[in-house]
């Protein structure tokens, strides 16, 4: 059965199937991060002894995640614009950068943050701030990882609906790209919260 | 709408680069500020109004809600108060017991 309005804006809300649903998802995962966020708030308020944030963590590895995320929102778009002019090469160069830029944010999480703290013997269990940390860069990190094997599949096998559906292809694309910046949106806010305050 | 019609696409790969350009230079601004302001509320406020403007760069023009259907904007607008409802709601009532030690 074919999936209606994939292509096509819907009469009743003037919006394809595939946007009106990547926007009430992301409305959702704006009330999960919230929730964090405020769950951070209370715990923060209510602690007699909060590290100092800035010591507890490495500001120039997230100052250069967050612009690694920026950096890979603007292939992203960039990604999207190339297909609307039908250069489908450019189009797999920037979502190879976008990809790249992604594990790369990704390795430098891991090898650079996650590990040498766990070797210092801050884990979740520590304090309250490096629960909250782990929590909220973990969700945060998985979001990333979810996008990285999306954009793999539609930089390799999923690429093939160019030939045969440009204009749904296109469309995928500009969903992907949606959900890619709402994740690069939520570090903007995690890092100057995590890392600087 | 044919999803091929071309776009005046150099400008806005342009407008996009430049957006990035921004963003990076408030990344700076951000770390930068968090260096020399002088109180914790100051350092808080300066950091969340940066966080704030990157965010609406993002939104606006990464996202294009500048140029989105109503549908998609009223979605937000009910998000956007359900979020500070969740953020200040509890955020209210801690700052009651502020200093108190609790059981967390």
């Amino acid at each position: 059965m074919e999936i209606p309005f994939t292509v096509s804006e819907r009469p009743d809300t003037g919006l394809t199937n595939p946007k009106f649903g990547i926007w009430l998802f992301l409305a959702s995962e704006v009330m999960l991060f919230g929730s964090l966020f405020s769950s951070y708030i209370i715990l923060r308020t209510g602690s007699l002894d909060w590290p100092v944030q800035s010591d507890e963590l490495n500001i120039t590895i997230g100052a250069i995640n967050t612009a690694i995320l920026i950096a890979s929102s603007l292939t992203m778009v960039l990604s999207w614009t190339a297909l609307k002019e039908k250069q489908f090469k450019r189009f797999k160069l920037f979502i190879g950068l976008t990809i790249l830029f992604a594990v790369l944010f990704l390795v430098l999480k891991i090898w650079l943050e996650y590990i040498p703290k766990i070797h210092h013997g801050h884990i979740l269990s520590t304090n309250t701030f490096f629960a909250m940390y782990y929590l909220m860069t973990g969700l945060h990190a998985l979001h990333i990882l979810g996008g990285v094997v999306v954009m793999i599949f539609f930089w390799g096998p999923g690429s093939k609906m160019w030939q045969t559906n440009p204009d749904q292809f296109v469309n995928r694309i500009e969903v992907v790209g949606l959900y890619w910046h709402f994740v690069d949106l939520v570090w903007i806010f995690l890092f100057p919260t995590l890392y600087l305050l | 709408m044919n999803n091929l019609e071309k776009p005046s696409s150099t400008n806005h790969n342009n407008r996009y680069i430049i957006i990035g350009v921004s963003l990076l230079i408030l990344t700076i601004l951000t770390v930068w500020t968090s260096y020399f302001t002088a109180t914790v509320g100051v350092s808080i406020a300066i950091a969340l109004a940066i966080a704030t403007l990157k965010g609406s760069l993002v939104a606006s023009f990464f996202m294009h809600l500048i140029t989105e259907k109503k549908l998609i904007l009223v979605i937000l607008f009910f998000t956007v108060i359900f979020f500070f409802a969740l953020i200040f709601l509890p955020f209210s009532d801690t700052m009651n017991n502020v200093g108190i030690p609790n059981d967390y």
